[in-house]
């Protein structure tokens, strides 16, 4: 399966003719031209920007606080899609269904659910020992929720697809269920498992609606760099903000450039075994 | 599936479930629930009463043509996506992916920002634009153009990884056998693909109608005309309506349901083709 | 064996195609159904001013029918102060603005070059119909007697605020905690910093608008003392079932929110009579006394007499005699490295 092998398959120019296109014309125009604004700023800015503590700190929470959220949601999410896809029991329906309502919850309402959840006064609040609504534990919360579908909803699909005969095969050859699953199951589901991870972390750096009523926005401490962003927009500082938002997009990418690039790899080595 | 061969002890499924669903109520049934009991505080009468205004109904109608108009562009936009991602091998590809993915790790402060400083009055265009009465941000244009932005991966996003996981072997069987490239695709990789086609729909609709940040950007807020059901839920709120605000949306939640339960539906409706199809 | 399946998924794509096309001929139907519709007036305006344009819309619409027979339709734009100001900036039509603060209209002017940078001395009072003031909401019975701004400075109080950085009414909150210090300790400045920092210490939740720190203050029980504008408080105890009380500090800051006309959107629709005549007529008897109804001061010295009862007598002062103006002010104590930021960088 070389990259020079014959294609047989067509359509290969019209497909991905159409994928640069739309691609260029929704996100890479339009995003051209946040990056143009941002051009604005002198090297002097630049640096302003990148050495000042409230940005470094806003960044940390964003980024630490994403990463945190996203293993956590591929942990569980791993799980969830398992027990949904394996494990007929009753009731499960009605969970797939919840799957997706972190998306069709308007942010803000979400936002409000959560702190009224994990206030000290609220549902879960009182239970716990410690604060959870209004520090940035609070902004882990929100964007454990936001990223719930990705890692469940990419994986299931793969998990629906594997093969059980690999399965059968591997325990007639002696395999326990865990190591079934630690060689067989979890190399097929991985590539599945990192896009949803990665696409989780993506969405909870970026978030900013439901954010903002739970954590508190006290800066260097839970203040998340999306409200930097629109605190330099309150002054009218356009350039200010969209260098924020560059920074972001910059580090974004890199993430998700490098997880793409290893599943890349990853996938080539399996292909050159199997 | 009834194997014993793939079949886990019955403690270890029942923790798991335990595990997760436990999970799920914390993070998922514990909000909504959250939002019911908002929506249903003053009683089901003031509930229904909430849903009846104008100003709510022109939220709904917009919502719905927005998103009629973003899914299935970016339907077809995650078709071939991800056939040509999944089917070819071509230098950059990881690049490609990256920036199919990329509208997703944009705030969506920004990424309403974005088509303001495009199409704004002080953008290069906006001059002409203003001229010839063309409106774009502030406007339904604009708006369904952020929510294009923001659910743009879904459902390429879905599609890749599994395309990538079955391979191009069938494919090329088909084609072998004197199949032409549509056909394959109708009789081949669609069907093998259907249920994360499905999810990816199911995410990217979701989505788009719950979408708020970027939406708040470029709405301009005009009650009545330029408020999708988002915007509406937040002026509700603002306006003490908490009622109000959380029947809309309880009504997007609802939404979620809804969807699912047509998933289902269909599922049940193949249930002996996807049980061959589960055996091989 | 997938037949069946192909069929459906050739069916949703019909569907699916269908859908667009109806999408599609909605969204172009919409334009031409707007323009068989009566003259508009969009009046873009800040949060808390919901509830009195809606009564003070149907009073005009009715008040120019009867004066020259023209139907009129007012839609109406709410949103954060800022927020709005940079939407009519990049191009969002308002025909009048009526917003928090003489800021955000001066940047409108200054941006966009929408309306004349003398647009405060077009109207009476500053542009400003009505007023505000600054004042406490605490808990019912003050349990932690708070009397005045010195008690916000107590270690055992815990105050609410919104982040000035994004909240017009937290600007007003701010700017009067540092009036009051800058009386008591004779324009001293570094005193006031001192003061005002001491305050934010109190504060552990900074939201970015007013009604979401109501909301934390009001439904999550955070905070002992709530600043907020006059009429927000009086509305907050009849929303929330009377839980809360106004405290009324000995000294407070006159919040002016300023309206004005875009002219050159005005122009360009050709609404200026219309939109001219609207904001007239909040000045009119008839509007003064919906903007007292709403809790917002009347600047008509009778209708301010007939709602005397309504208003506590505060001491206040002013932004352009304390701040020299809303430019000045904005910058030394809201804008990047200015006293804000400081006082934070500081903690």
């Amino acid at each position: 399966m070389s990259a020079k092998s014959v294609r047989v398959i067509p359509g290969f120019s019209a497909t991905l003719g159409l994928t640069i296109g739309y691609l260029s014309l929704v996100v890479l125009i339009p995003l051209a031209a946040l990056i143009l604004k941002a051009a604005g700023m002198t090297a002097q800015q630049w640096l302003d920007t990148l050495t000042d503590a409230r940005v470094l700190a806003s960044f940390r929470l964003s980024f630490g606080g994403a990463a945190i959220a996203a293993l956590i949601n591929g942990v569980f999410g791993l799980l969830v899609a398992w027990v949904l896809v394996r494990y007929p029991f009753p009731g499960r329906k009605l969970i797939d269904a919840f799957i997706d309502l972190p998306f069709a919850l308007p942010t803000a309402v979400a936002g409000i659910a959560l702190t009224a959840l994990y206030a000290p006064n609220g549902w879960i609040g009182q239970l716990l020992p410690f604060k959870v609504a209004f520090t940035p534990l609070g902004a882990i919360i929100a964007m454990i929720f936001i990223g719930v579908p990705f890692v469940v909803r990419t994986v299931e699909p793969v998990l629906q697809d594997v093969d059980s005969e690999l399965e059968e095969a591997a325990a007639c050859l002696g395999a326990s269920r865990v190591q079934t699953f630690l060689r067989v199951i979890l190399p097929s589901i991985a590539p599945a498992l990192l896009t949803g991870i990665s696409l989780a972390f993506a969405r909870a750096v970026g978030e900013y609606g439901s954010i903002i009523f739970i954590a508190g926005n006290l800066p260097g401490v839970s203040e998340i760099a999306p409200l930097l962003i629109v605190t330099k927009l309150e002054q009218y500082d356009y350039v200010g903000a969209t260098a924020i938002a560059c920074l972001m997009l910059a580090v974004s990418f890199a993430m998700l450039l490098a997880i793409n690039m290893l599943q890349k790899w990853n996938r080539q080595r399996l292909g050159g075994l199997s | 599936m009834s194997r014993a061969a793939t079949r886990d002890p019955i403690l270890v499924r029942w923790l798991l479930i335990a595990v997760a669903v436990s999970f799920l109520a914390l993070f998922l049934v514990l909000p909504l629930a959250a939002v019911l009991t908002e929506a249903l505080r003053k009683g089901a009468d003031a509930y229904w009463r909430s849903l009846g205004g104008d100003d709510t109904l022109a939220s709904i109608r917009l919502t719905l043509l927005v998103a009629g108009i973003a899914v299935p562009l970016n339907l077809a936009f995650g078709l071939a996506a991800s056939w040509a991602i999944a089917k070819f091998d071509f230098a950059g590809k990881a690049w490609l992916i990256s920036f199919i993915d990329l509208p997703f790790s944009v705030s969506p402060v920004i990424s309403g920002l974005i088509y303001v400083l495009l199409f704004g009055a002080q953008s290069a265009l906006g001059p002409w634009l203003i001229e010839h009465d063309v409106k774009i941000v502030f406007a339904v244009p604009g708006i369904v153009l952020a929510t294009i932005f923001v659910t743009f991966p879904f459902v390429a996003r879905e599609l890749i990884p599994l395309m990538e996981e079955q391979g191009r072997d069938e494919e090329e069987a088909a084609l072998t056998l004197g199949a032409g490239g549509l056909r394959t695709f109708w009789a081949i990789t669609l069907p093998n693909v259907k249920w994360g086609l499905l999810y990816g729909v199911l995410l990217c609709n979701a989505r788009a109608m719950g979408e708020f940040g970027a939406v708040s950007v470029v709405s301009g807020h005009i009650r009545g005309l330029t408020n999708t059901m988002p915007l509406h839920v937040e002026i509700l709120y603002n306006e003490y309506d908490f009622v109000g605000a959380f029947a809309v949306a309880s009504l997007l939640a609802l939404l979620a349901l809804v969807t699912l339960g047509a998933k289902t539906t269909l599922e049940w409706w193949h249930r002996d083709e996807l049980a061959a199809a589960g055996r091989h | 064996m997938t037949w069946f399946l192909i069929q459906d998924i050739k069916r949703a794509a019909i569907a699916a195609a269908a859908a667009t096309a109806i999408a599609a001929a909605i969204a172009i139907a919409i334009p031409g159904a707007l323009a068989a519709e009566p003259k508009t007036l969009l009046n873009v305006s800040y949060d808390p001013t919901r509830e009195l344009y809606q009564e003070f819309n149907t009073a005009f619409v009715k008040h120019w029918k009867t004066r020259t027979g023209e139907d009129l339709k007012i839609n109406q734009s709410h949103g954060g102060s800022g927020k709005q100001a940079r939407g009519v900036i990049d191009g969002l039509e308002a025909d009048v603005v009526t917003l928090a603060l003489a800021y955000d209209i001066d940047a409108i002017a200054e941006k966009a070059k929408l309306l004349e940078p003398d647009w405060q001395k077009r109207l009476s009072y500053n542009a400003s119909p009505y007023t505000s003031t600054i004042v406490f909401l605490v808990r019912k019975g003050n349990p932690k007697t708070i009397k005045d701004w010195d008690d916000l400075i107590r270690s055992d109080v815990q105050v609410i605020t919104p982040n000035p950085k994004t909240s017009g009414g937290a600007r007003w909150n701010h700017l009067a905690a540092w009036g009051y210090a800058l009386n008591k300790w004779n324009n001293d400045q570094a005193k006031a910093e001192d003061f005002v920092g001491k305050i934010y210490k109190n504060v552990p939740v900074l939201d970015t608008g007013a009604r979401g720190s109501l909301t934390t203050f009001a439904q999550r029980g955070i905070g002992d003392v709530f600043l907020s504008w006059e009429n927000e408080a009086i509305l907050a105890n009849r929303e929330f079932g009377g839980g809360f009380e106004t405290v009324i500090p000995s000294l407070s800051i006159l919040a002016e929110p300023p309206v004005a006309v875009v002219d050159k959107v005005v122009d360009r629709r050709g609404t200026r009579a219309q939109a001219e005549a609207y904001l007239k007529f909040l000045y009119s008897p008839e509007g003064q006394e919906i903007a007292a109804k709403h809790h917002y001061r009347p600047r008509d010295p009778d209708i301010a007499k007939k709602y005397a009862s309504d208003f506590p007598n505060v001491r206040l002062f002013t932004i352009d005699d304390v701040f020299g103006g809303w430019g000045k002010a904005q910058k030394e104590h809201f804008g990047d490295g200015g006293i804000f930021d400081r006082i934070q960088a500081k903690k």
